[in-house]
């Protein structure tokens, strides 16, 4: 079984250094990719320093970009499993396992680390957690299951998602996007319990502005894609 | 309301020469140049063609002629704006996909001199 590890970075000189020793850690020998969206600060030369492989992009393309380049190269380099783990450290790599141990139990194509399936979402945001709660019945019906968490980025894929996310993979806001995809294609995903921790360093990209903007956004997304859908039922 | 008329052929008549100068400087490309020299056109001859403008008018129910001109120049200049999204949707998209094969390319390689720099 090849593995590999995807941490998107964007200025995460705070915390990325912590996030690769700690993956290396829980999950040694496993290699462990760095894509940096055009970091301002060091983030590509520390994600290399701590024994990370480093897809440096050219440009700032935004997370989902970021994360489908990685795919790509995933997708090129025969790997059958991709672990998605945020740089900002709120991902605990101690669930890797659990994850990874999923995607090959079930069959199913992604599997997602839900800090609401258990637990009680802890170190998530009033309007983070209202906006959880909004999309996840919002997709209830589009899903034909309930997501609990569909905006965590904590994910394993197989190849089979990798496959398809390589071509076609939401660019801006990917995670609740990315559900729609697979369901379109009759994809099967899964949720295992994990606990999120506060972000260690830095900022979020989505300030109080990008957050009136990111449900809008996400909306019409969802919209297109189920649109698509039905155009290819046809 | 024929000073509307008026006004309407002389933007056109500008908006013409500008983005014909622009495309002599090569500042637009030529195939990008041909929804806006159409647009104008379309304008210029509608602004000037009083029949025309009437039968549009008592069409959609406006009382003064002149008025459709306004109204067929914002449908007009709303069709050019919605194919230029188009083309930027375009060109984001083969950006992207550029960007990240550049990515991709620049990591292959440099695994590929630490591989041979390892060996020699």
């Amino acid at each position: 079984m090849k593995l590999l590890i995807l941490i998107p970075a964007f200025n995460e000189e705070g915390s990325i250094v912590g996030v690769i020793k700690e993956v290396h850690d829980v999950m040694p020998g496993v290699p462990v990719l760095v894509v940096d969206d055009c970091s301002e600060d060091a983030t590509r030369s520390l994600a290399a320093a701590a024994g990370a492989g480093v897809l440096p992009m050219p440009f700032h393309l935004g997370l989902g970009g970021c994360v489908q380049a990685g795919y790509r190269l995933a997708y090129e380099l025969g790997y059958d499993y991709v672990v998605r783990v945020d740089g900002d450290g709120q991902h605990n790599p101690k669930y890797i396992p659990k994850i990874v141990e999923t995607l090959q139990r079930e069959g199913c194509e992604m599997v997602i680390g839900s800090r609401f399936v258990n637990g009680a979402g802890e170190h998530t945001g009033l309007l983070r957690a209202l906006g959880i709660v909004f999309f996840r019945f919002m997709l209830r019906p589009i899903l034909g299951k309930t997501v609990h968490d569909p905006t965590s980025g904590f994910v394993g894929v197989n190849r089979t998602a990798l496959a398809l996310f390589s071509k076609s993979f939401p660019l801006e806001y990917p995670e609740i996007e990315a559900l729609v995809v697979l369901q379109r294609k009759r994809f099967r995903f899964v949720e295992v319990p994990v606990v999120m921790r506060p972000r260690r360093a830095g900022r979020s990209t989505i300030t109080a502005l990008r957050s009136l903007y990111y449900p809008v956004h996400v909306l019409l997304g969802v919209f297109v894609n189920v649109l698509k859908f039905e155009g290819r039922r046809k | 309301m024929d000073r509307l008329t008026n006004v309407m052929t002389l933007f056109s008549a500008v908006l013409i020469c500008f983005v014909l100068l622009s495309v002599r400087r090569a500042h637009i490309r030529v195939e990008y140049s041909v929804s806006w020299l159409l647009a104008a056109m379309v304008l210029l001859i509608f602004s000037q063609w009083r029949a025309l403008q009437e039968r549009i008018a008592a069409a959609i129910g406006l009382q003064n002629a002149p008025l459709a001109v306004l109204m067929v120049a914002g449908a007009v200049f709303l069709i050019v704006l919605y194919r230029f999204s188009l083309i930027i949707s375009r060109l984001k998209d083969s950006n992207i996909a550029l960007m990240q094969r550049v990515a991709i390319l620049e990591f292959r390689l440099t695994a590929l001199d630490q591989k041979s720099s390892t060996r020699s």
